[in-house]
């Protein structure tokens, strides 16, 4: 049975009264006694020299406390920034990875790269005085564009890797797929470009490092999603403190999407800094910063091509991608195109062969890597874009060529082609959910009203899949991952019987102070206005992993669930003392230890009293009731679902409307429906911006972001979007112990593919993303044209 | 340097301030109203919004200097005697809000919005929001909030 406040109950969020009331805590709003401030000098150019530094007439500016450059970083053996996934080309050699100072040394590599740090006793002094640095550089010829960095010829973006080649990776067996091409009765060819964006968490990134000298101590606040992955970093791989002398504290952050999960040299910098001058450093990105400095995401190249029988029947996938990385690898770069990508190519579907190759690449860009999705948005709009041309091609309908490629309910576990193991899932049931939704019956009649007032109306589809919960430590170890993927948990009950749980996921908008609480409210009977969610310090919290992926729930909650268990495991030997029985006579349920055939019980809260004040205890039992486990995923999980697009366009403006959207999603079992919702709104709202409005444009000559400010880069606004509908079907994940799959994510997977499939389908010719109106104006009319 | 005054929140507020000085560094560094947040630096995304003499005004975008004697009111004025206002009350109750960066900024502008029409529709909840940048929420929650805080703010 459900409870109010229990699992499955759409319970109001906890965290909300801070945030409505303006009392959250995000890093700008925190200060520290002495606090002085910095500012980056970033390099104008993509690509340069750097021949001279004068800083002279900028130290003796006023309020200036000190200036640094990389060669002071580098004179102080701090070291270069990571990228913590090895990837092997196909060739064998492991991938290049050329040095990533936190502050340039003698050569800039995209605009925006760190040149020299001011720090000052205002931020106003900082920036002023940053403007008198003077910077010789001696420009060079920058390359931007994936596809350009690898032609022959092109600029070398690093002196030791030649052609710009970070790796060149293959998965899956070409044979298999030579064959399957070699008997196909048709094949469908794609060539797309999944657009670069920049991620925009709407609280830019900040720092705060300080140091305490008496305990020889560094504080570090970041805005992180998991800041024991921070402090690992910062003290193993760049040696700033030894971790036990590092507390990192991310605190209330304002969104993440991937781009906080990095380890980023502005707060490398600021935990340095902070030592070597004995005093607090605070640095706040502005909007502009975060442009040319926070890691980017998606921006693929992509070839495709898909093999079928006479029947549409997939028989191989062959897929070539070259990556742009940008100018250094980022944190978890190297795993995005690659194991977080042409892992996810066989889609819904049954395709028994398929062979991905991809070239990652160096360009002068800002770094690229995970962003809400990772890999597995641009994977499914691959197959997705891809399965709709082969039903145009071949002149079968989109639904009924999907279901006949589906894999089955029935055929659980499912093994495909690249090394993923499906575990559980619905896929027809979750297309005919979102059919009926959408009414997809009615369209016709909808197109032809449209039609009637000069409009072309579209429809599109996209069944996605995604793996999620990442992942069991041996399995991404053996892939190349430098750490493990598991979890943290801690129960603690305080002898009045409130309870506080320390998580090693981290919540930047999530939710987990409500969902985590309704987990222990559900299965330790504590009122949930009794539990509290602590996350987000190094200095608390068991050492985790952090919130990515969609990994929070299936990975950070199972931990919950086994500290939880543990809890009920101790509580049954003090119950059992307390009422004079054996331990094996007592059964708990929600909060309640009874004796088995018995009216005798006693609660949770009266075994966490007997625990802390053992007067009548079980003498061979230690005393408390706090509990910690650590959680291992046995494997991914595999959410998947059907979104589908309605839009209209007008063939004279270009504009289109998203009319509707309706998504059908199999997020395993539900712990609380509007949290789930509120993230399918999201992710939903991210893929549209992705699809219609949203690009990260470099200059091809100059290497200047074009798009580097919200006057330039189209972010999705209130009146740019639909409301959704939105069904979830739910077959329980058989792989962690709350059947959970994960949710943060799926909309940002599925939506792109839907919208595009859409636009196609309104104005009959495939264009590349985003579908500005000058873009769609152009196919619109070169369409009619064509049909005259 | 200039001296400013004026009221926020209800209370009067003096400092001497750069002339430079921004509303929103006035309210975050001088009087720690960090409530009122800074989300960009072109006056695009609404993070800072708050009502100066009752209507809603990005914070960002003009000079403390030029708000003497103004009534300010910030996301942290809002609810009176522990009582959330009904638009917070209502944004908590719809899920219109995921991180809450923006949050400050939006109830803020949906204030001003719902006073300005009682009764809005859809179509004009979104419009009149489109001064708001929210990357959370998709607003799909947002536009359900303000509309229920409107049937319950007597619109």
């Amino acid at each position: 049975m459900t409870s109010e406040t229990g699992v499955g109950a759409s319970v109001k969020r906890k965290e909300d009264k801070r945030f409505l009331t303006g009392k959250g805590r995000y890093l700008d709003d925190i200060n520290r006694p002495g606090q002085a401030y910095g500012a980056f000098l970033r390099s104008p150019h993509a690509f340069a020299k750097i021949k001279s530094i004068d800083t002279a007439a900028a130290s003796a500016a006023p309020g200036v406390v000190a200036i640094y450059t990389g060669a002071d970083v580098a004179a102080d053996g701090v070291g270069g920034l990571i990228c913590g996934w090895a990837i092997t080309s196909k060739d064998g050699e492991p991938h290049k990875a050329p040095a990533h100072p936190a502050i340039a040394v003698d050569t800039v590599r995209h605009v925006g790269d760190q040149v020299a740090f001011v720090i000052a006793d205002t931020l106003a002094q900082a920036k002023d005085a940053a403007e008198l640095i003077e910077v010789d550089y001696e420009e060079m010829t920058p390359v931007v564009d994936g596809a350009a960095a690898v032609a022959a010829g092109a600029p070398q973006v690093h002196d030791d890797v030649p052609g710009n080649l970070c790796y060149d990776w293959e998965l899956g067996d070409q044979a298999a797929v030579d064959a399957a091409f070699a008997s196909a009765a048709h094949v469908t060819t794609l060539d797309i470009y999944n657009n670069r964006l920049v991620p925009n968490a709407m609280e830019p990134r900040a720092a705060i490092g300080d140091y305490d000298s008496g305990n020889d101590e560094i504080l570090l606040y970041t805005t992180s999603q998991n800041p024991h992955v921070a402090r690992l970093v910062l003290s193993a791989f760049v040696g700033i403190a030894p971790e036990h002398k590092l507390r990192v504290i991310a605190p209330d952050v304002g969104g993440g999407f991937g781009s906080k999960i990095f380890i980023y040299a502005e707060e490398t910098i600021c935990a340095w800094a902070a030592k070597k001058l004995d005093r607090a450093v605070k640095w706040t990105a502005e909007r502009s910063e975060s442009f040319l400095s926070d890691a980017h995401g998606r921006d693929h190249h992509t070839t495709a091509e898909l093999a079928m029988d006479a029947n549409g029947k997939f028989l191989g996938l062959r897929v070539n991608t070259i990556a742009n990385m940008g100018a250094y690898l980022s944190t978890f770069a190297t795993s995005v195109p690659s194991y977080l990508y042409a892992t996810l190519l066989a889609g819904q579907y049954t395709t028994p062969a398929i062979y991905a190759n991809v070239k990652a690449v160096f360009t002068n860009t800002a770094p690229v890597d995970a962003y809400r999705g990772a890999g597995r948005p641009e994977a499914t709009y691959v197959v997705e874009r891809i399965v709709e041309r082969a039903a145009r091609d071949l002149g079968i309908s989109p639904v009924e060529l999907r279901k006949r490629n589906f894999i089955a309910p029935d055929a659980y576990p499912y093994e495909t082609p690249v090394i993923m193991t499906y575990d559980s899932g619905n896929y027809p049931l979750n297309l005919d959910t979102a059919l009926k939704l959408i009414d997809y019956d009615g369209f016709a009649a909808r197109r032809a009203e449209s039609e009637s007032r000069g409009k072309k109306r579209g429809i599109g589809l996209s069944s996605f899949i995604e793996a999620c919960g990442i992942a069991p430590s041996a399995a991404v170890g053996s892939l190349g991952a430098g750490v493990g993927l598991w979890e943290s948990a801690q129960v603690r009950f305080n002898p009045t019987g409130g309870v506080t749980v320390f998580t090693g996921s981290h919540s930047h908008g999530q939710g987990h102070e409500t969902t985590f609480a309704q987990l222990i409210s559900e299965h330790l009977g504590v009122p949930i206005e009794n539990v509290e969610v602590s996350h987000g310090d190094t200095g608390k919290v068991p050492f985790g992993m952090g919130t990515y992926g969609s990994r929070s729930l299936a990975v950070g909650g199972s931990a919950i669930m086994r500290a939880v268990d543990k809890i009920v495991e101790k509580g049954k030997k003090v119950a059992a003392h307390l009422m004079e029985a054996s331990a094996e006579d007592i059964e708990h349920a929600n909060g309640v230890f009874k004796v088995a055939g018995t009216d005798k019980q006693v609660t949770m809260a009266e075994v966490a009293f007997a625990a802390y004040v053992p007067h009548n205890y079980p003498p061979d039992l230690e005393p408390g009731m706090d509990e910690t486990a650590f959680y291992d995923p046995t494997n991914f999980t595999f959410p998947a679902g059907t979104h589908i697009a309605e839009v209209e366009v007008d063939p004279d403006t270009g504009a289109v409307e998203v009319v509707d959207w309706a998504a059908s999603d199999d997020f395993g079992n539900v712990i609380n429906p509007m949290i789930v919702e509120g993230q399918i709104h999201g992710g939903v709202a991210q893929g549209i911006g992705q699809a219609l409005l949203e690009n990260a444009v470099y200059d091809p000559d100059t290497g200047q972001l074009l798009s580097g400010s919200y006057m330039d880069y189209t972010m999705p606004r209130a009146d740019d979007l639909p409301s959704f509908k939105i069904e979830t079907t739910n077959t329980p994940c058989p792989g962690n112990p709350l059947g959970v799959k994960g949710c943060g994510e799926a909309g940002a997977i599925a939506a792109p593919a839907a919208l595009m499939n859409a636009i196609t389908d309104a104005i009959g010719v495939e264009i590349d993303m985003p579908a500005t109106r000058e873009k769609v104006w152009r196919a619109a009319q070169s369409a009619q044209q064509a049909a005259e | 340097m200039p001296n400013v005054s004026m009221t926020v929140n209800g209370k009067a507020v003096s400092a001497e301030v750069e002339p430079r000085t921004l509303l929103v560094q006035f309210l975050r560094e001088k009087l720690s109203l960090t409530g009122t947040h800074v989300g960009c630096d072109t006056s695009q995304c609404g993070a800072c919004v708050v009502h100066v003499n009752g209507k809603s005004v990005k914070a960002c975008t003009t000079l403390a200097v030029q708000h003497e004697g103004a009534d300010v009111t910030t996301i942290e004025g809002l609810a009176q005697n522990g009582e959330l206002h009904p638009m917070q009350e209502a944004f908590k109750e719809h899920h219109g809000l995921q991180c809450g960066f923006c949050t400050p900024g939006m109830v803020m502008s949906a204030i001003d919005l719902v006073k300005t029409h009682p009764n809005p529709d859809e179509k004009t909840i979104r419009e009149g929001l489109e001064g708001n940048i929210c990357r959370c929420t998709g607003y799909h929650n947002i536009v359900k909030a303000v509309k229920a805080a409107a049937d319950n703010m007597g619109g």
